[in-house]
């Protein structure tokens, strides 16, 4: 594979990309340029382009759905190539496995494609500094490239970057060993505050979201799925549906043949000539429905299932020291039941796309986080092969996990197939709320023995919940070493003796993972009893969360015998409780914890996290009226993120992480009676809105060299804790079941 | 047949008058500017003008819209207008978007409340923004965004 064949140019290909690519795990490697950079006349790989006129395209492999990744990856790439910003045009790539990792998820664009844009940026840098240098005829070391243009550095001789493009099309390109890349101190806009590429087109109403997706001839589908999961159509009358101006005819979906995995859940959908009219036609079929065996599912049932796991043994997922024996000679003990709800993702834009089948070949126009499982999905769907499936990538209005899992791509490409004309099907909120693949529900025990002192010498906790894996496979018990990596089974105390197991839980809904995953309420369980114990022992929270975290050193868990996948290489991104203690202080000196006067009413209460390799604490000041009433003030995050593209925008994604834990922790909670969701718009599964969100979050970002982490979701999960801790201390009562809005506070 | 007055224009549609203006705009006349988020008034993606004051185009008929002038987004801050907005301008200089979809509606929501509120308070912001929602949660960046704006109109 990474064998350099100078002789071709698929050679040349594989020798830039080999080493990117097969670190980020993709097995094919580009044989003819993308469609996109097909009018470039320099494009020696598959993310970047010269045209003739200068114009550097730049291919965004990645989905954006608010957290800048199709601007500040390529800005990467802009960087190191010297570039000329506004120069540059990003085109969006479609799902293709040329280019590694597509699936925009889990906080890793910039962390998996830093490396990956670098080396593509810096191999078209030198072939057109060594194209000048041809040209002229002088040594490539006297030719630099300067924003845009190559300048010979003795004559202050230029020539622009379009000017080049041809020459340097026909050059080898350099082997890797060979890059040179730029100091960090002449970084143009890596660390600077670049505006997101979309700006303009989003403030003016102009930027293309799934939902304005159009093509010819295109019809609107609307689907009732069956309300409970694994039901199906007996039998249906679409008398009425068709009555309904605009509508044309009614088309039954298969049910999924399980494991679900991303197969459209079944049902029946009304196609007409306009969204309205769809929605309409559909209120006026009749069906009857086999409900299915989750009919059985009532999640205040089941509720009482998983607290009676938490209270018994399950499998051990890590073991140190003799917890019994700790147990047996503590001072004192405590314990806890802590309890998190179903949450829905309910992204702004509810699921939509469009397809257009034709000659055997599927187009979609989607918002999508993962084009590559729409390829997947829908050629699994249709029954034909993947490269038949062009899945182009629109804006998403938001995603949060929820447009990782293609099955409303798949239901427009079978409508699509079925009919012979373009289909865009469009979900309602109702739907969205109804069919999600929820974020797991969980009941954790924590318990732990304490010292004289109050410090704890046992700990033992449990975590029971539905498993994301019981999407791809039945019968699925326990958690995944993933889900239990996410603030479980690396519980980063300096604990003498610590046990953490894991009970049984079947599903019977969709799971699926949600901004942050597991780590939300592993969070809110293992941060709330720290500060359960500090108030037990009468200590500060702050003090005593570093020293039950103890001495800055880096955790081995392989060694403690954990199943820990980590979210990157151990060896580049450890377990250091050296950056989670900086965090945790940083904060408490912004946040003038201890010593800020507060009005009467309020408190500040703390949590830190490490989640997606990046360190977090947060203070979040709360007010609880007289009446009970909670508001939020002021929220203080500090960040260690490892290196940074964007400050502006890694601010923007833990502000927004604080009104995300707002929305979870004060009333996010899905419920079903007899299979079917309670919960269905914003009425009943509110988020929070601008009067019941933190008024103010101030984010400070730790300035490192280390390698870059995760954004996007990391500033979730101490939020919740953070908050409940501070609660109490205005309260006196501890929360520890979710959300907060179910609590009497006074 | 019934006209509609949308950004300046007449338009005529003989389609079915109960029609929520959202999906006239969006499926009809091809402004997609205005967005679908809810369907029931809930959540203020889909907010317009009707004679200057914001109302939501996914629970308004388009009959009931029939004499009174619409304005959309893409009627805003057109070069008609004399270009951008004050409130586009200072959503940008704020960096206010994150997925950008219910900005839109925050905006011609903003711009209805200055309307009215030529200097809004704080308070002022809570109860003319709580129907629009942002998930992503940019509401910081949105209360200084119509601050900054309302100074610079003033």
């Amino acid at each position: 594979m990474n064998r350099i064949d100078n002789s071709s140019r698929r050679g040349f290909l594989r020798q830039v990309f080999g080493t990117g690519a097969l670190v980020l795990g993709a097995r094919i490697l580009p044989t003819r340029a993308l469609a996109a950079l097909e009018s470039a006349v320099f494009s020696p790989n598959v993310f970047v382009g010269v045209k003739a006129d200068g114009t550097v395209l730049i291919v965004a492999h990645r989905s954006e759905m608010g957290t800048s990744s199709r601007t500040m990856v390529p800005l990467i790439l802009a960087d190191e190539m010297e570039a000329d910003w506004k120069r540059v045009k990003i085109e969006q790539a479609i799902g293709d496995e040329k280019y590694g990792d597509q699936n925009t998820d889990g906080s890793h664009s910039v962390r998996s494609f830093f490396g990956v844009m670098q080396e593509c940026g810096a191999s078209a840098r030198q072939m057109l500094e060594q194209a000048a240098a041809n040209q002229w005829n002088v040594p490539v070391s006297q030719c630099k490239a300067t924003l845009h243009q190559v300048v010979h550095t003795s004559s202050g001789k230029k020539l622009g970057y379009g000017e080049l493009a041809a020459a340097a099309a026909k050059l080898p390109v350099p082997d890797k060993s060979k890059l040179v890349f730029k100091k960090k101190s002449e970084y143009r806009y890596i660390g600077k505050e670049i505006p997101i590429y979309d700006l303009a087109d989003i403030t003016h109403g102009k930027a293309v979201f799934g939902m304005d997706a159009k093509v010819d001839g295109m019809v609107y589908a609307s689907i009732e799925h069956p309300p409970v999961l694994g039901g199906k159509v007996l039998s249906f009358d679409d008398k009425e549906a068709l009555q309904v101006r605009g509508v044309s005819r009614a088309v039954e979906i298969p049910a999924f043949k399980p494991p679900h995995g991303f197969q459209p859940l079944g049902g029946v959908a009304v196609i007409a000539d306009n969204t309205w009219a769809a929605f309409q036609g559909r209120k006026k079929l009749k069906i009857n429905w086999d409900p299915g065996s989750n009919a059985s599912y009532t999640s205040s049932e089941y509720k009482k299932q998983l607290q009676a796991t938490a209270r018994k043994p399950g499998t051990v997922v890590r073991n140190v020291g003799d917890v019994d024996k700790g147990f047996a000679a503590a001072a004192k003990t405590l314990e806890a039941d802590y309890y998190v709800p179903h949450l829905a993702h309910a992204p702004m834009e509810p699921e939509v796309a469009v397809a257009d089948f034709r000659d055997g070949k599927c187009t979609l126009w989607a918002p999508t986080q993962n084009p590559q499982a729409v390829q997947d999905t829908v050629a699994a769907a249709l029954g034909i092969d993947k490269k038949n499936v062009i899945c182009n990538v629109t804006l998403l209005g938001g995603g949060f996990g929820r447009k990782s899992k293609p099955d409303y791509c798949a239901e427009a490409a079978i409508l699509s197939k079925q009919l012979g004309k373009p289909v865009k099907v469009v979900w309602t909120r109702e739907d969205d709320i109804h069919f999600d693949y929820y974020h797991s529900v969980a009941a954790l025990y924590m318990k732990a023995g304490v010292d004289q002192k109050g410090k704890p010498v046992a700990w033992l906790q449990r975590s029971v919940f539905p498993s994301i894996n019981s999407t791809f496979a039945e019968g699925v018990k326990l958690g995944s070493a993933g889900e239990l990596g996410m603030g479980f089974t690396d519980t980063p105390y300096d604990l003498p003796n610590l046990r953490a197991e894991n009970g049984e839980a079947i599903n019977h809904v969709r799971i699926g993972w949600l901004r942050s995953v597991a780590n939300i309420y592993h969070a809110f369980a293992v941060c709330s009893f720290a500060d359960e114990l500090a108030s037990a022992a009468g200590r500060d929270s702050k003090d005593y969360l570093l020293e039950l975290i103890g001495p800055p050193r880096l955790v081995d868990l392989k060694a403690q015998g954990v199943d820990y996948p980590n979210m990157g290489p151990i060896e580049q991104y450890p377990v250091d409780t050296g950056r989670l203690r900086k965090v945790i202080e940083l904060v408490a000196e912004k946040s003038g914890w201890g010593k800020r006067k507060l009005p009467k009413g309020h408190a500040l209460g703390i949590a830190a996290h490490r989640s997606f390799l990046s360190y977090i604490a947060t203070v979040v000041e709360v007010a609880v009226s007289p009446a009970g009433k909670i508001s939020i003030p002021r929220v203080d995050m500090a960040v260690d993120a490892g290196m940074i593209v964007n400050p502006d925008r890694v601010r923007s994604q833990f502000e927004g992480a604080a009104v995300f834990g707002a929305s979870l922790a004060l009333m996010g909670e899905i419920t079903a009676t007899a299979g079917k969701i309670d919960q269905s718009n914003f009425n009943n599964y509110p988020v929070v809105r601008m009067n019941e969100a933190p008024l103010e979050t101030r984010v400070y970002i730790v300035e490192t060299d280390a390698p870059p982490a995760g954004v996007g979701e990391p500033g979730v999960p101490p939020f919740a804790p953070a908050l409940c801790n501070a609660i109490f201390k205005v309260t006196g009562k501890r929360i520890r079941e979710l959300p907060i809005g179910r609590q009497k506070l006074v | 047949m019934i006209t509609l007055k949308i950004n300046g224009a007449q338009r005529q549609f003989d389609g079915d008058p109960e029609m929520p203006l959202l999906w006239y705009l969006r499926d009809v006349a091809g402004l997609t500017g205005s967005k679908f988020g809810c369907g029931v008034g809930l959540c203020g993606a889909c907010t317009v003008h009707q004679d200057g004051v914001a109302i939501r185009s996914c629970v308004t008929p388009v009959r009931g819209t029939v004499g009174k002038e619409i304005t959309t987004i893409e009627g805003l801050g057109s070069s008609l207008n004399g270009g951008d907005h004050p409130l586009q301008k200072a959503w940008a200089a704020l960096n206010v978007p994150q997925c950008g979809y219910c900005q839109v509606g925050q905006i011609m929501q903003a711009a209805s409340l200055l309307k009215t509120k030529p200097k809004p308070t704080d308070k002022d912001i809570d109860d003319g923004m709580s129907g629009n929602i942002c998930r992503c949660g940019t509401y910081q960046r949105i209360r200084a965004a119509i601050h900054m704006a309302a100074k610079e109109k003033a």
